[in-house]
C-alpha cells in the first residue's frame, strides 16, 4: 500500500461540518442515476396520461356542457392540482423509501453514521436529494402542461415554485415519520391507501373544495395539495384568492415544513444513538 | 512498560469505570481500559460479554450510563464527529450501499469523509488492491460472496486512512479459506502501525491478531493481558483431550482428578490440564484407564477462558 498520511493529516472536520449533507445528497444521486430510465420515464408519462385522459378527456365533457370551471378550461383549473400531486407523489416516493431503505432494509445510514456526519445532515442530504428529484418531476410536469396549453402566462411558472414548496413540506413530514417508523409491514399500504389518495381526491384536485359537503372539507384544509393548488390556479390563471387565504396557504405549506424538518432531525439524531 | 507507565500522547483510548445499562440490565459493568497508539487490542467474550457495546461507545454511536471515556483526547459524547473523523468501523453485519457498485461504495465512504475526487481516485484502486477486489469494481454488492463484502466494508473503513481501525466480529459467517485471507489482511494493517481494536468470540482471531487482550463476561473484565501471558497465567503449557464415552465420562472423573490439579468435564470430552500432555496420557494407560480418543494440544485462550468463567466461548 501507499504512504499512509493519516486521517488528521487528510481529514478536514470542518470541512464536514459545512457540506456533509451535500455528500449524503450525493450518495442519493448516485443511486437515483442508477434508475434514471424510470425516473424520467414516470416524470414524463404521468402528467402526458392524466391530461390526455382527464384534462382532454373529461374536460371535453365538462367544457362542454358547462363551459369549464372556475371561468377556466377543465385542462387549465385541473392543471395545477396535478403539478401539486405529482410533487408530493415524488417527494413522498423519494423520502420514504430512502429513508426506511436506510434505517431497516438496507441499514445504509448507520455506515453515514460511523462516519463525522450528524444525523441532521444525513437527513438533511435525504431531503436535498429528494428535492432535487421533486424538481425535476415538477419542472417536467410544467413543460408537458405548457404544452397542453395549460400555462398562458409568465406568471403561471411560479406554480412549478409553488408545487415544489407542497412536495417539500409533505417530504419534510414524512422523512420525520418514516424516521419514526419500526415496522413497516402495512406502513406503504397505509400511506399509499388511506392517506395519499383521499389527499388527492379531496383537495379539490377535479372540483373546487366548496363542492364538496361540509364534513368533507377538512380533509382539503389539512392537505398540502389544497394550499398548494389554490396558489396554483392563481398562478396560472387568476383564481381568485383573498390576501388573507394567500396568507394561510403559504404559512401552512411553511409550517409543515418546519415541523417536518424538525420532527426528521429529532428522530435521525435519537435512532442512531440509540 | 506497564498501562500506568504510558506516556498521554500513547494512549488513544482511555475509559474508567465505564457503564452502559439498558433498564435493569447492566451491558457493560465498570470496566477500565487503556488501548495505545499502534497496538491491537481484543476484546475476547461470548455473545452478550458486552463487547459490541463498549466498540459502540468508542464509536461514538452510543452514549454511556456512567464513567468516563476518552478517544484521541475527546469526549464521544461532546466530539462525536471529530472522534469518528479518525476512526474506521467494521460493523458486524455489513452495511454496505447495495444499489451501489464496489468501487462507488468506496468512493461515496470517502466523501462521507470530505475526501476530495483527485485523492481517492489513487486511494480506491490501492483499496481494490488491498481488498482483492479489482476484478469485482464494477459489480454490485449484492453479488459478491460473504468474504468479498467483508474484505469491502474493511477497505471502506480505510478510506479516510484511520488513526483507529474497529472491527467487530470481523470474520463471524466466513469460510476458513475467507477468514485466512482476511487475516493476512489485518496483519498487513498491523504491521503498518494502524491501531487495530478488535471484539471476537473466536480464539485463533483473538491469538493471531491481538497484541493484548481484555477478556470480558457479563459486562466485566475478567482478565487482561498479552494472548502468551493469558495463557501462562490461568493454564498449563499443555492439555490432554480424552473421551470415555458421554456415559462414562463422569464416571472416570475423579479417578483423573487424581493425576493432575485441574481437569474440566464437558459435555463430550475431559480437559486435562499439564505441562507434558504426552506424559500424563502415559501414566493414564498405565492406570488402566484407555480412552477411546485422545489429543495432546497446546493451550488456548478458549481454556483461559473456561477457567475464568467456568464457560466455553461458544455454547
Amino acid at each position: 500500500m501507499a504512504t499512509r498520511l493519516g486521517s488528521l493529516a487528510i481529514v478536514d472536520i470542518n470541512q464536514i461540518k459545512a457540506r456533509g449533507a451535500l455528500y449524503v445528497a450525493e450518495s442519493r444521486i448516485l443511486s437515483i442515476r442508477k434508475f434514471l430510465p424510470a425516473v424520467i420515464s414516470i416524470a414524463v408519462a404521468s402528467p402526458t396520461l392524466y391530461l390526455i385522459a382527464i384534462g382532454l378527456g373529461v374536460g371535453k365533457l365538462i367544457n362542454h356542457h358547462s363551459g369549464g370551471v372556475d371561468g377556466v378550461s377543465y385542462l387549465t383549473f385541473l392543471a395545477p392540482a396535478l403539478l401539486a400531486t405529482a410533487a408530493i407523489q415524488t417527494a413522498m416516493d423519494e423520502v420514504v423509501f430512502t429513508t426506511i431503505q436506510g434505517f431497516k432494509w438496507g441499514k445504509i445510514f448507520y455506515a453515514m453514521n460511523a462516519t463525522p456526519l450528524t444525523g441532521r445532515q444525513i437527513a438533511d442530504g435525504v431531503f436535498l436529494s429528494a428535492m432535487l428529484r421533486t424538481a425535476f418531476s415538477v419542472i417536467v410536469y410544467g413543460t408537458v402542461i405548457y404544452l397542453f396549453g395549460g400555462i398562458t402566462s409568465a406568471r403561471g411558472w411560479l406554480a412549478v415554485l409553488v408545487g415544489l414548496l407542497a412536495g417539500a413540506a409533505f417530504g419534510a413530514l414524512l422523512l420525520g415519520i418514516s424516521a419514526w417508523i419500526k415496522k413497516d409491514d402495512q406502513f406503504f399500504n397505509i400511506l399509499g391507501r388511506f392517506i395519499m389518495m383521499p389527499l388527492f381526491l379531496f383537495s379539490g384536485t377535479f372540483y373546487q373544495l366548496s363542492t364538496l359537503p361540509i364534513y368533507l372539507r377538512w380533509v382539503g384544509w389539512l392537505s398540502p395539495i389544497w394550499h398548494s393548488t389554490e396558489l396554483g390556479r392563481f398562478m396560472t390563471y387568476g383564481h381568485h384568492i383573498s390576501p388573507l387565504m394567500f396568507v394561510v396557504h403559504f404559512t401552512y405549506l411553511f409550517v409543515m415544513l418546519g415541523f417536518g424538518l424538525a420532527l426528521a432531525y429529532h428522530q435521525f439524531e435519537a435512532r442512531l444513538l440509540k | 512498560m506497564s498501562n500506568n507507565e504510558l506516556s498521554i500522547n500513547e494512549v488513544l483510548i482511555q475509559a474508567k469505570s465505564l457503564v452502559k445499562r439498558y433498564g435493569d440490565f447492566t451491558a457493560v459493568n465498570g470496566i477500565d481500559f487503556q488501548v495505545r497508539k499502534g497496538e491491537s487490542f481484543g476484546f475476547l467474550g461470548p455473545n452478550g460479554a458486552g463487547k459490541s457495546t463498549t466498540m459502540r461507545i468508542i464509536a461514538a454511536t452510543l452514549t454511556r450510563t456512567s464513567g468516563e471515556i476518552t478517544i484521541l483526547g475527546k469526549d464521544p459524547e461532546k466530539s462525536g464527529p471529530e472522534i469518528k473523523a479518525h476512526l474506521g468501523v467494521v460493523p458486524q453485519a455489513d452495511n454496505l450501499d447495495q444499489a451501489l457498485t464496489v468501487e462507488e461504495n468506496l468512493y461515496i465512504y470517502g466523501r462521507y469523509f470530505g475526501l476530495s475526487k483527485k485523492f481517492l481516485k489513487p486511494k480506491i484502486e490501492e483499496l481494490l488492491d488491498f481488498a482483492q477486489l479489482v476484478d469485482k469494481r464494477s459489480v454490485k454488492v449484492d453479488a459478491l460472496s460473504g468474504g468479498m463484502k467483508r474484505r469491502l466494508t474493511i477497505a471502506r473503513a480505510l478510506v479516510s486512512e484511520p488513526e483507529i481501525l474497529m472491527l467487530d466480529e470481523p470474520t463471524t459467517g466466513l469460510d476458513p479459506q475467507a477468514r485466512h485471507i482476511l487475516w493476512d489482511r489485518l496483519f498487513r494493517l498491523k504491521e503498518q502501525g494502524v491501531t487495530l481494536l478488535i471484539t471476537t468470540h473466536y480464539m485463533d482471531e483473538a491469538e493471531q491478531l491481538c497484541d493484548r487482550l481484555m477478556v470480558m463476561d457479563k459486562g466485566s473484565i475478567m482478565a487482561e493481558d498479552s494472548p502468551v501471558g493469558l495463557i501462562k497465567k490461568y493454564s498449563t503449557k499443555e492439555v490432554l483431550e480424552v473421551r470415555f464415552g458421554s456415559d462414562r465420562n463422569a464416571v472416570v472423573a475423579p479417578q483423573l482428578r487424581e493425576l493432575v490439579e485441574r481437569i474440566e468435564v464437558l459435555p463430550d470430552r475431559i480437559l486435562m490440564y499439564a505441562d507434558d500432555g504426552e506424559d500424563l496420557l502415559h501414566q493414564l494407560n498405565q492406570k488402566g484407564l484407555h480412552p477411546l480418543t485422545s489429543l495432546v494440544r497446546r493451550s488456548s485462550l478458549e481454556d483461559v477462558f473456561l477457567r475464568l468463567t467456568g464457560r466455553t466461548l461458544i455454547e
